[in-house]
């Protein structure tokens, strides 16, 4: 890559770190204050909790801005840290190589299961789904 | 005879306007919590997708982290988070206003108190669920 586009790409990072950054703030905020603060925190975090949520567009939506904001924030930052500290080019590539592997496979990983969990498996014990898988 | 900038870079370390105070501080801290947050983020989504796998194997994952020492561990994530979160905004201030750099010291203590309080308000409620809350 040429320096000048190495530039641009660098700038468009850095403030890609800042707007990225500041709507995480609200975002994990609110993700922490939904899943963990509730009544029972961590204890009430099963299946049906999970799958209650993304049933609905507005926490799948939700939750796949918050995955991309957060994974590419994090892969930048990974990927910023490897540049300050690692100097053999060939362990830098290997571990580059690595860190856009894992944005790859979390990216669509986390997407695919966004949008296409079924609440209501069929097949599965009534009391381990949400209570409106039972409504027929 | 040596001047007193000398004697004291000899004793700690703050031998230049940035080593070893507030900003170098911030920095480090940024950049560790950064990375154990990363790993964290990492596990994350693989637990969580395993929801696509059956209510079981989820119910089991996510049972994982129902123990008293993943309940210490999550309270050390969040305490990372909230850190990288205070002194996120702390950085975009100083990069994006005028007075950012002049204030940038006293920003850091102003980081450190919000993070003190959201702890406060954090640690014992999460505390109380993993160690009192019933499966």
């Amino acid at each position: 890559m040429n320096l000048t586009k190495r530039f641009k790409l660098d700038r468009l990072a850095w403030v890609f770190m800042r707007v990225s950054g500041f709507f995480l703030v609200f975002l994990i905020f609110t993700h922490l204050i939904v899943n963990v603060m509730q009544d029972g925190g961590v204890h009430a975090i099963d299946f049906a909790f999970v799958a209650g949520k993304l049933a609905d567009p507005m926490w799948q939506w939700f939750d796949v801005t918050l995955l991309w904001l957060a994974v590419l924030h994090g892969t930048n930052g990974m990927r910023t840290i490897v540049d300050d500290y690692v100097y053999r080019a060939k362990l830098k590539k290997v571990l580059l190589g690595g860190l856009y592997g894992s944005t790859a496979l979390l990216l669509v990983l986390g997407t695919l299961v966004i949008f296409t969990l079924d609440p209501c498996p069929a097949g599965s014990p009534a009391d381990l789904l949400p209570s409106f898988c039972s409504v027929s | 005879m040596s001047t007193t900038a000398q004697r004291e870079s000899k004793t700690k370390i703050a031998g230049t306007l940035y080593r070893g105070h507030e900003g170098m501080w911030s920095w480090v801290l940024h950049r560790i919590t950064g990375i154990a947050i990363y790993f964290f983020l990492l596990v994350h989504v693989l637990d969580t997708a395993t929801l696509r796998i059956s209510p079981e194997v989820y119910n089991g994952v996510i049972g994982a982290y129902k123990t008293p020492i993943m309940g210490i561990g999550e309270a050390g994530l969040v305490a990372a988070i909230v850190f990288h979160a205070m002194n996120g905004l702390r950085v975009i201030l100083v990069d994006s206003t005028s007075w950012g750099t002049k204030y940038q010291r006293q920003m850091f203590y102003v980081v450190l108190a919000l993070w003190t309080a959201l702890m406060i308000a954090f640690v014992p409620r999460h505390l109380m669920n993993v160690f009192e809350g019933g499966h």
